[in-house]
């Protein structure tokens, strides 16, 4: 479409993005966001989130930090615990794993006055599920049943709507899944799931510009690329109202930019301590840093899809080579400890009762570069005699670790040449490598758990044939414990099967654990009750501002 | 003249396709963005290849270029992944940018020539032994170094300045960021007119300009500083590109959200709307920038005639 107003600056833009959300049915105006300094709001650092912010299509950090201030779901976790607590749903209840009855609370409402029903669920479910809506998030209703005939793997559409998806009143609605999933409510504070108002899908372009929901929070303004700002919403019928006015969201291309920002007292929050600041960082700002555990994990996987990693035998070499790793040198040195060596395949914001074991990996994944180099020869050696190491290296400073793990590799092999790295020069080109099955030695992976549960840690990377399973790992034993953890009903059982998997993960080393990763965030003095949630993202409704 | 302008603004109809092709062709080498869109989880098929036909990504490289220059043609720039017109980000960046580099234009054409013509004159005296030593010591800083300092000095440590701009970018947000970015051609266009000028001043025409009896500040002004020019607005020409597309440091050290700033994304993102639309726009800065040089040349020299 050709511009039809070219030249307009961006003053006029939010001015304009203003107006049309007075055309939408919007309780309360414009007239929050003026100048700079608002009383009471929180400036916080951003990014510019990739795409739309629509919920169900939006699976990057930035997006999200808007979508858990305008959005509540069923389930809320806790920003502390990371336990699955209802939200709008009053009740979930099941006889089978599989046929789920949902009740969503009476008194809630979108911004704009409409009600959340049962209905603003179902349908919200549905558009995200169709192929033609073209979601990222789609694949998260995968076990809903009749999710084939809305999202079929060619082809077009030959439903509208999945069949497991019933409304049965104006609050209560089923969802019927393929398969037992005794944990599937937890999962439901994912931000794919949260409801959507009518206007959504009646005035969709108008949304995208200003998007209305039914969170703590309402946007006043939205100008792409540069800034959000949103203030706090009186008439919401939750618990956890905000504690400040509102929240100004600015786009930093560089978080050193923004480090300095906030030591100017220009800026009160940032979330991403540059890895240069990480030595200063408590020397500037004292106890306003925060350095907590976060929901990822960093792991080296095998190409298990090539015969001379997955050879009977092969897995001594997969086990020695965790071994050559020394954890605990590289997260200290490099990291400044915002990393934890990991030893087990989930992570600590997961909690004991959750399913985090510390020390389940045992030997294979302490330091020990005698019985690694002993280990190795008895599985055969290296295969070729030599491993790289593969990652993308344009962002999240990878090259430094890949050079440190490597280096680790040829101390513990007395062998200068046994381990070398493979760098690729942009995220999408390694990517497209990785799910090509290019990979013919070790290549990183990082998860970002999507729900603190143990099973997203497993299932989707370890399972056969799972969406990010890139090693194509496959062991009967494994899928049928997670099966068996899925139809049990009693958490602390299932979790237990869930370890019991991930036992065999530590025999046969799919994937080498190397550190649990950190959430970083500094605060200047014009703020208090800061906290991340275990998705590193600040609790912005519980900040108060002095 | 006229029959000048129109053959130069000929010459730049190939060079406007071969620069688009160009970028086009090396965006698409980085590969399939969509992959990427999907974070560290494996892309949906069927969601990816609706993405990709959306996008036209499915069809051969020649079809996609002959696809999106029939779209440019039309005024259309295509779309960045967030959904925003490439047009709608031209006109975001490129009045900040534009403000940047009028800045840093400016403290080089003012600074820069006053430093140089001073230093020319004063061939071999302290003045000019120390201005020559500044420069070579600006030239050397690297401009994140000399955009880092400063920034920590200026915005933290003294808090004189905003340490980075806001989105409206106003000219008085400007002046430490131009600064920095004018500083390496700051030098550059000293050191060329005090070369230009110690040069001339030696020239017939001067000679006998001063013997003639013109008062000093005419003869500097009028004779040498007029002639000594031309190799200095050469320079300056060809900067003016080269500060809207190289500003790249720059804007990130201070968030400005310009052209480096769009460019910056787009490659990242690998978006070959945002990159090809922006360069494409940038190339024709260049072309434009060169053609006024070589028509000022004509009013700088009287001798130089274009036909």
């Amino acid at each position: 479409m050709p511009g039809p107003m070219p030249g307009r600056m961006r003053g006029t833009a939010a001015l304009v993005a203003c107006a049309t959300g007075v055309a939408l049915p919007a309780l309360a105006g414009c007239g929050g966001g003026g100048a700079g300094n608002t009383a009471g709001v929180v400036r916080a650092s951003w990014g510019d989130p990739q795409g739309p912010l629509e919920p169900a299509n939006t699976n990057e950090v930035q997006g999200g930090k808007v979508l858990s201030m305008i959005f509540r779901g069923l389930k809320q976790y806790d920003p502390r615990t990371g336990e699955a607590q209802n939200m709008l749903a009053e009740k979930i209840d099941s006889a089978d794993q599989q046929t789920f009855t949902i009740t969503v609370k009476d008194g809630w409402m979108f911004s704009n006055g409409e009600k959340v029903t049962a209905k603003s669920f179902v349908d919200a479910w549905n558009y995200a599920a169709r192929v033609e809506n073209k979601q990222k998030n789609a694949s998260f209703f995968q076990d809903i049943q009749g999710y084939d005939k809305v999202h079929p793997a060619s082809g077009s559409a030959s439903a509208k709507t999945m069949s497991g998806l019933v409304v049965k009143d104006e609050r209560t609605f089923t969802v019927t899944l393929r398969t037992q999933f005794s944990t599937w409510p937890d999962t439901l504070g994912y931000a794919a799931y949260a409801p959507l108002p009518r206007a959504f899908f009646d005035d969709h372009a108008n949304w995208i510009k200003k998007p209305v929901g039914n969170g703590p929070y309402m946007i006043d303004s939205y100008a792409k690329g540069s800034a959000m700002r949103l203030s706090r919403w009186d008439g919401y019928p939750g618990d956890d109202k905000a504690k400040n006015a509102g929240v100004e969201l600015r786009v930093y291309t560089d978080n050193n930019t923004a480090y300095t920002d906030l030591q100017a007292g220009n800026l009160d929050i940032v979330d991403d301590i540059p890895s240069a600041q990480l030595k200063n960082v408590k020397n500037d700002l004292g106890d306003r840093y925060l350095n907590q555990p976060a929901g990822i994990i960093q792991t080296l996987v095998f190409p298990m899809y090539d015969a001379n990693w997955s050879r009977p035998g092969k897995e001594k070499v997969r086990r020695g080579l965790s071994m050559a790793v020394n954890r605990d040198e590289i997260t200290q040195q490099i990291y400044q400890k915002t990393r934890t060596p990991a030893t087990d395949w989930t992570s600590p914001v997961l909690g004991e009762k959750g399913g985090y074991k510390a020390g389940l990996c045992g030997d294979a994944c302490t330091y020990d570069p005698g019985r690694a180099r002993k280990l190795i020869e008895e599985g055969g050696g290296l295969p070729g005699g030599k491993v790289t190491i593969t990652s993308n290296v344009d962002t999240g400073s990878h090259r430094v670790w890949m050079d440190a793990v490597c280096n680790s590799i040829n101390n513990a092999l007395g062998n200068d040449k046994a381990c070398t790295v493979s760098p690729v020069g942009t995220f999408a080109d390694f990517r497209n490598q990785v799910s090509d099955q290019r990979m013919t030695s070790m290549f990183r992976s990082g998860w970002q758990m999507d729900y603190p549960l143990v099973q997203n840690f497993l299932q989707p990377l370890y399972y056969t044939g799972a969406s990010s399973n890139y090693g194509k790992f496959s062991d009967a034993q494994f899928d049928r414990l997670v099966d068996e953890a899925n139809a049990e009903s009693d958490t602390e059982k299932a979790v237990g099967k869930f370890q019991d998997a991930e036992k065999i993960l530590a025999d046969q080393m799919p994937a080498i654990p190397l550190w649990y990763q950190n959430g970083s965030a500094g605060y200047s003095e014009n703020i208090g009750g800061v906290e991340l949630n275990p998705f590193s993202v600040p609790v912005y409704e519980r900040i108060t501002v002095k | 003249m006229g029959r000048y302008v129109i053959r130069r603004m000929l010459q730049m109809i190939p060079v406007f396709i071969g620069s688009t092709f160009l970028i086009f062709f090396m965006v698409y080498a980085l590969g399939d963005p969509v992959a990427a869109l999907f974070g560290d989880k494996a892309p949906d098929p069927a969601t990816a290849a609706r993405i990709r036909k959306d996008l036209y990504l499915d069809a051969p490289l020649w079809k996609q270029y002959l696809h999106y220059m029939r779209q440019i043609l039309t005024g259309n720039f295509g779309t960045a992944f967030n959904g925003q017109e490439v047009t709608e980000l031209m006109a975001d960046a490129f009045p900040v940018t534009l403000r940047l580099t009028l800045v840093a234009i400016l403290f080089e054409i003012v600074v820069g020539i006053t430093l140089g013509l001073l230093s020319g004159l004063r061939r071999g005296r302290s003045l000019d032994t120390s201005v020559l030593l500044i420069t070579l010591v600006v030239v050397s800083i690297p401009t994140f170094v000399s955009g880092y300092v400063l920034q920590y000095l200026l915005g933290v440590k003294w808090s004189v300045v905003s340490p980075s701009v806001s989105p409206a970018a106003p000219f008085a947000e400007l002046l430490l960021p131009g600064v920095v970015l004018a500083l390496t051609s700051l030098a550059y266009v000293t050191r060329l007119t005090r070369t230009s000028i110690a040069e001339n001043s030696r020239a017939d025409y001067l000679r006998t300009a001063v013997a003639k009896g013109l008062p000093r500040h005419r003869v500097v002004t009028r004779h040498l500083l007029r002639n000594s020019l031309i190799p200095v607005v050469t320079f300056i020409g060809t900067d003016i590109g080269a500060l809207m597309g190289g500003a790249i440091v720059t804007e990130r050290i201070f968030n400005i959200h310009g052209v480096g700033y769009q460019l910056y994304q787009g490659i990242l993102r690998q978006n070959s709307p945002t990159v090809v639309g922006f360069v494409t726009i940038l190339v024709i800065v260049f072309l434009v920038a060169n053609l006024l040089v070589d028509l000022l040349y004509a009013v700088l020299d009287p001798r130089i005639r274009y036909a």
